[in-house]
């Protein structure tokens, strides 16, 4: 028998460690997962699908719907407008303008912005702030600031340093130097990621009701944990509806913008 | 400073600034938007005192064993959430791929139905990505109680949604003649998958897979906060009880992990590319 080509020792030993971490991850979390597939359980699991339907469509709900939904869009525009003027400012020092020094410490800080998820500086900001979108608008911001400054700082990086050296050198101050030399060709790729993350804050801004934070998130944790599947599924309906809406709008925009 | 020194584009700029800043004034109101709140005596005082707790660092043994379990209780829902994404991802992935179509290479009927597969395959998939993982694991804890088993469905599920899309998007854009040439020599869909698409489309599969476990670490870190198990409910239990010196040990392993998964991932695609 011949041997089989392209197939190496190693990629043997790496098939055989990524099933061995798959069957580990099964055994540890001692997963019952042939209990979910018995009869009874799937039963379960179908009414407990049935009850989600209909929808409730009823008037009330849906102005309660509407104006959480309202809730959640304004939580994710502002967050991530407070996000990319937090972004800019620290991508300044941390894509390397203000020496050495800065540098570092802009890239730390957005470091640590950026590796606590959403959800937990929503715990910590309806702590800080009370109850409400504003501790939402906070937490999204403060996690967004961290994405976008590494991108924007990447951005400026790569754009060619040559425009602001002239103004600078024709003696220009920083501020117009900045407006006039380096904004112009960065903007578009700094609209374009604050628009892409803006399609994913307005998912996020749905779900941070869960620790309450207000917005469509609130409304559905309330309603589930009331036994109201009816509620909850016109909620999750309203949620897809305006995740399309903002990718839509998000689209036309960057077209429009030509970035 | 005479008119032909100034920037012609001020004008309009101007405009959009203020259209803009008048959007803002709504949005302000919907949002609640009072940064005043964060200088309220209360809140202070519960933010001070909850602060306060951060030092030292809770280390007690006890809490550390704990701690320990459900840092790998997250690493472990993450791989078997993955694992499960792929189980659901690869047969959708290859469903979607128009170059394993046998029936676009010559003029036979039936056409019709592997289009209608598709579309059906590529709806199934937008539902399951376009509800996010939270929001699926607050609904199988009703169903299957508190615990991992939520979460980990609910990473399968999502993360199956996206990894099927992007499978099939790289399927789509690699190379199909090799494929085409295999099928029209008469070999079979898998067959000409394995020997006509893997070889070129099988590493940037295997990168993306690698990228998406790293984003499922960072994602059943979360999980926890609506009782599918890990560091995120004992972070929601530490909180809950406004022990400090918990949080900030949790926190702490949080950060330690996320940049952990985010080396390890690397680390792989770079040895893979």
């Amino acid at each position: 028998m011949s041997r089989r080509a392209g197939v190496s020792g190693g990629a043997v030993l790496a098939v055989g460690l990524l099933l061995a971490a798959v069957a580990g991850s099964f055994a540890w979390l001692d997963m019952p997962l042939a209990a979910l597939f018995t009869a009874t359980a799937v039963e379960e699991a179908g009414g407990f699908v049935a009850r989600f339907f209909p929808p409730d469509l009823s008037a009330g709900f849906l102005a309660k719907v509407a104006w959480a939904g309202l809730e959640t869009l304004a939580i994710s525009l502002l967050s991530t407008l407070l996000a990319a003027l937090g972004g800019a400012v620290l991508a300044l020092p941390a894509a390397g303008r203000h020496g050495l020094a800065g540098r570092h410490a802009a890239r730390f800080v957005l470091n640590l912005l950026r590796s606590v998820p959403e959800l937990v500086w929503a715990t910590l900001m309806v702590l800080a702030a009370g109850l409400g979108p504003f501790a939402g608008t906070l937490a999204l911001a403060l996690h967004t600031t961290g994405v976008l400054g590494r991108l924007f700082a990447e951005a400026l990086e790569n754009s060619p340093p040559t425009p602001a050296e002239a103004l600078a050198g024709g003696g220009a101050p920083a501020l117009v130097t900045f407006l006039y030399g380096t904004l112009p060709l960065v903007a578009p790729q700094w609209l374009a990621y604050a628009l892409y993350r803006w399609e994913m804050n307005i998912r996020m801004a749905a779900i941070l009701g869960f620790v309450g934070a207000g917005g469509l998130g609130a409304l559905l944790y309330y309603s589930l944990s009331l036994f109201q599947e009816a509620q909850a599924s016109t909620v999750i309906i309203a949620m897809l509806a305006m995740a399309v809406a903002v990718d839509g709008a998000s689209a036309w925009l960057r077209r429009r913008a030509g970035a | 400073m005479s008119a032909t020194l100034r920037d012609p584009a001020a004008l309009p700029r101007l405009g959009w600034t203020l259209t803009a800043l008048m959007l803002l004034w709504p949005l302000l109101q919907l949002a609640d938007f009072r940064p005043a709140a964060l200088f309220e005596p209360g809140n202070l005082a519960a933010m001070g005192h909850f602060l306060a707790g951060f030092l030292p660092l809770e280390t007690s043994p006890d809490f550390l064993a704990l701690l320990g379990r459900a840092t790998v209780d997250t690493l472990a829902m993450a791989t078997a959430g993955i694992a499960l994404a792929v189980l659901l991802a690869v047969p959708l992935g290859v469903v979607l791929t128009r170059s394993l179509s046998v029936s676009a290479i010559g003029p036979g009927r039936g056409g019709w139905v592997g289009q209608a597969v598709r579309g059906a395959a590529r709806m199934l998939l937008a539902v399951l990505r376009g509800v996010p993982e939270l929001v699926w694991a607050l609904l199988f804890v009703r169903v299957f109680g508190l615990g991992p088993a939520a979460g980990v469905l609910a990473l399968g599920i999502t993360y199956g949604g996206m990894l099927g899309k992007v499978y099939g998007e790289i399927l789509e854009s690699t190379d199909a003649r090799p494929a085409r040439s295999l099928l029209e020599a008469g070999s079979g869909r898998l067959a000409a998958l394995a020997y006509g698409l893997l070889p070129n489309a099988g590493q940037e599969l295997l990168s993306y897979t690698v990228y998406r476990w790293e984003c499922a670490v960072r994602a059943s870190v979360v999980m926890g906060f609506v009782g599918a198990g890990g560091l995120g409910q004992l972070m929601d239990q530490s909180m809950k009880m406004l022990n400090g010196g918990e949080a900030a040990t949790i926190l702490a392993t949080f950060l330690v992990l996320v940049l952990a998964a985010d080396g390890a991932s690397e680390a792989l695609r770079r040895r893979m590319a």
